[in-house]
């Protein structure tokens, strides 16, 4: 439908973990636009990091100026008990990574922006106001890693019951270590 | 065998990109009494349906705001199946993994183990065989054909066409029992493996699923001849649930119901990732973004799926089902019995897995309802630090709140059937 020359899928492998260097024009733009974001090629995909306070504007570039029509996914990664963690050059490593990953139709590419969330401040700005399809994934990232989204219009748990502690995908949440309650029946047989 | 068995065409125009388009049919009004009374209390009531209603595939919970019989709000209320899955995901190894994400969307379950498995792959940075993508290629064909044949089950079901529950399940039942005669299993086959496939296909395979596929075009037909053109079918979906192109887009929301808003975006033709570009298919989309155009579409993608399990029948490759590297591969089983080193081997590769480089990587592939993604981060080791999925049900669940506003409660149900949500992917 749009031209297929610049898809990801049939980027040469033999580049990845290369230091910084965009071969990528949206993320040469999108670099240009932020200051202080750097590009890693992935595996042959393009992968952006940004600064935290910019992550929703480089939602709202990518949406505006470079014709990223959809959201596809936002997530977050704990990387609290990594044997070998994957630095990029230039990026100052945190805790948790949240990631987003676009997709243009028009221009038939994708892009993942990732930003570093330290684990004393865990929060980042939504995506609602400029993709309302963040609505879901962002309260999945709540409720399973407790980043804040500032800016959510409904930031509540989502996968877990409302009175739950804990945020489960954090890597100092035990599996298997939950005591099997029953809600309203206070008296154990 | 298969022309005679092509629905009626009249409605279908093919384009010359490699699409078809499913033509809109109007609907005339149809006036059935008189002007209900104005409502003059004017207050609102807000039920629940769910998370035990038989409608809501599961236990989904719909809260719903009511004016009368007019559904002015809506908002899905989810995880009542939540089991952990990502959770579980990063205690597992890369060899165990695809028994867990095989079980989140439990309809299509190999589109699961593929886009795992290719992530897997892609971190390995290895290709598997030719005859190990064609393989996975049918297989995956053969689950869409399942998946949708379950939706024009329950969709009728739903609407109240009951017959068509015992229709569409008669022709999954022989899906089900070629997924169990190559695969061993009927649903969770956990077939589909980093490395290419679990095992080679059985003797007489071609002709099981020729034959297979002969029964589902004809029940597709009878479907078609049921439905299409019935009277209540048309009144209980043509202009029901609309939505436009900008809202899907807005919302994350792919698969049938992108495609039936009029953007035909398939990713096995935009971004295409088995051999999809070297079998002949159609993207079928429709423009109208109702109920009627998904389940159409819907319909009609299990006869493309079928024009491609057919090629894959003519060009299988020979050739190896799984990468020959033995880090990833087991032995084969004769030689465990033979020879200690192979019993070692295989001991270790099913206890401690594999180790793969560190890195992250997202891979997407589309599945019967969506763009199904994974997203995989290794550390080194054997086991993912973090294994996410891109679940399409669990975004398109979204689309019930533009879809739904203004809409009837019968229609409620009629929106959610449309949209196809597999409960086990959204709450993974």
């Amino acid at each position: 439908m749009a031209d297929t020359t610049d898809t990801t899928t049939d980027e040469p492998r033999e580049n990845d973990h290369e230091a910084p260097g965009p071969d990528d024009d949206v993320a040469a733009a999108v670099l240009g636009a932020f200051a202080g974001s750097v590009f890693v090629r992935s595996h042959g995909q393009p992968v952006v990091y940004v600064a935290r306070g910019s992550f929703a504007d480089v939602a709202r570039y990518l949406r505006d100026e470079q014709q990223f029509s959809m959201l596809i996914d936002v997530t977050a990664v704990d990387h609290l008990l990594d044997g070998v963690r994957y630095s990029p050059p230039g990026v100052a490593l945190e805790r948790f990574e949240v990631v987003a990953n676009y997709l243009s139709h028009v221009r038939n590419r994708r892009l993942r922006v990732i930003c570093e969330v330290p684990a004393a401040e865990p929060s980042v700005p939504s995506l609602t106001p400029v993709f309302p399809g963040a609505n879901f994934p962002e309260r999945e990232t709540f409720d399973m890693f407790g980043i804040a989204f500032e800016g959510h219009p409904d930031l509540t748990r989502i996968l877990m019951p409302d009175d739950w502690e804990g945020h489960p995908l954090r890597k100092d949440f035990p599996v298997a270590k939950v005591p099997v309650t029953f809600k309203g029946d206070p008296s154990p047989r | 065998m298969t022309d005679t068995h092509h629905p009626d065409t009249s409605l279908q125009r093919q384009t010359d990109e490699g699409a078809q388009e499913l033509v809109p049919r109007t609907r005339e009004l149809v006036m059935t009494g008189g002007v209900w009374p104005e409502d003059t209390l004017g207050d609102t009531m807000i039920i629940n349906m769910g998370p035990q209603h038989p409608s809501t595939h599961g236990v989904l919970r719909l809260m719903m705001e009511l004016d009368g019989e007019e559904v002015l709000r809506i908002k899905p209320v989810i995880g009542y199946l939540h089991t952990g899955m990502e959770k579980t995901g990063e205690d597992l190894n890369y060899v165990q993994g695809t028994t867990n994400v095989t079980r989140m969307d439990y309809a299509s379950n190999f589109s699961n183990e593929l886009v795992f498995s290719l992530a897997v792959e892609r971190l390995l940075d290895i290709d598997v065989p030719p005859r190990a993508a064609w393989i996975r290629m049918m297989m995956v064909e053969l689950g869409r054909m399942a998946s949708h044949l379950l939706f024009q089950a329950t969709n009728g079901m739903d609407i109240g066409a009951v017959s068509m529950m015992l229709y569409g399940w008669r022709e999954r039942e022989e899906c089900l029992r070629l997924f169990e005669t190559i695969t061993g299993l009927r649903m969770n086959c956990n077939y589909i493996r980093p490395g290419g496939v679990a095992a080679d296909l059985p003797p007489g395979w071609r002709d099981h699923v020729l034959k297979v596929c002969d029964t589902v075009e004809a029940g597709v037909h009878e479907y078609d001849e049921l439905l299409s053109d019935n009277p209540i079918w048309l009144e209980r979906t043509v202009n029901v649930g609309v939505i436009t192109t900008e809202e899907c887009l807005a919302h994350s929301i792919t698969g049938p119901i992108l495609r039936s808003t009029g953007f035909a975006w398939d990713l096995r033709k935009a971004q295409p990732y088995l051999p999809y570009d070297e079998v002949e298919w159609d993207v079928v989309y429709a423009s109208n973004g109702d109920v009627y155009d998904r389940y159409r579409i819907r319909l009609f993608e299990i006869l493309e799926s079928a024009k491609i399990v057919r090629q894959i029948v003519e060009k299988m490759p020979p050739g190896d089902f799984r990468v020959q590297d033995k880090k990833i591969t087991p032995p084969p089983r004769a030689r465990i019995d033979e020879s200690m080193e192979a019993l070692i081997h295989h001991f270790k590769l099913f206890t401690e897995g594999f180790k793969v480089p560190s890195g992250e990587t997202y891979v997407a592939v589309e599945s019967p309802r969506g763009e199904i993604g994974c997203y995989l981060v290794s550390d080194g080791s054997a086991r993912p630090v973090r294994m996410h999925i891109r679940g399409p049900s669990f975004y398109n669940l979204q689309s019930i709140t533009p879809m739904g506003g203004g809409s009837l409660v019968a229609d409620a149900v009629a929106i959610v059937s449309s949209i196809d949500p597999i409960m086990g992917e959204v709450d993974r």
